[in-house]
């Protein structure tokens, strides 16, 4: 992950007309996070292993494995994310603003076109194909 | 490059053509009729899936006699597999989801 040749990085931004407190439960309550992203059994815990379910695809199980790496209430939540043989970590960032908060999110680890995992992992390219099913079927 | 990438895609829309490939992947190379034994479509349907996968350069050929050998080559997945566009797509998506939920919760 600290070798910026083979990875790269995903940020989404966005600007919310809500103060961070209230974010800030919908990212670590179970329930709440269930309504938005994935069911699961996150605790804001530092060390705890959990995991996000989504529904089985193909060759894949549905299962993204977790694990809470940093917790800084109201301000930063990251957490590793294991899914089709792939780490990658996912970085909450809260910043209050005159209206609101700004909202950051940074999914760090993945391969690059150069990284290893473009070139053995057969059984990645697999397990991948039926991930990307199913994202893209996601996007209706 | 968007024409490679759309011949990816449209090689891989096809469940028969997608397990043809998946199958090379995961046991090398194959002579034809290995293939059409596995793929349950007669030889010339499957020899017409595996020119598709071809021109996408999924998968590659050598002759050897009278038999043509065929093995993947997932590299050419690259152009499609870009993990930022597919995650990008999937995260602005739970954005949209996680606003929702706010104008729902109290404040």
């Amino acid at each position: 992950m600290t070798d910026t040749a083979t990875t790269r990085t995903l940020v989404i931004e966005r600007e919310m007309p809500h103060p961070p407190e209230k974010i800030w439960r919908a990212l670590i309550e179970g329930p709440l996070i269930a309504e938005w992203l994935m069911t699961n059994d996150f605790r804001p815990v530092v060390g705890h292993r959990f995991s996000f379910r989504a529904t089985p695809v193909g060759n894949w199980n549905g299962v993204i494995e977790s694990e809470v790496l940093v917790v800084e209430p109201h301000a930063r939540l990251v957490y590793s994310w294991g899914a089709l043989g792939l780490e990658s970590a996912v970085t909450w960032t809260l910043t209050p603003t005159e209206g609101g908060t700004h909202v950051r999110m940074e999914q760090s680890g993945f391969p690059s076109e150069e990284g290893a995992n473009y070139k053995g992992a057969k059984y990645g390219w697999q397990k991948f194909m039926g991930n990307m099913e199913r994202v893209v079927g996601g996007l209706d | 490059m968007q024409a490679v990438t759309d011949n990816v895609f449209r090689a891989l829309a096809d469940p028969t053509r997608r397990a043809i490939f998946e199958h090379l992947s995961r046991d090398g190379e194959q002579t034809v009729h290995a293939l059409t034994d596995r793929a349950g479509v007669s030889q010339p349907a499957v020899s017409k899936h595996l020119g598709v996968l071809k021109r996408a350069r999924l998968v590659r050929c050598r002759h050897a006699g009278r038999e043509t050998h065929y093995s993947a080559h997932p590299q050419a997945l690259a152009p499609l597999v870009d993990w930022m566009s597919v995650y990008g797509a999937f995260w602005r998506d739970r954005f949209d989801q996680l606003e929702n939920l706010l104008k729902r919760m109290d404040p």
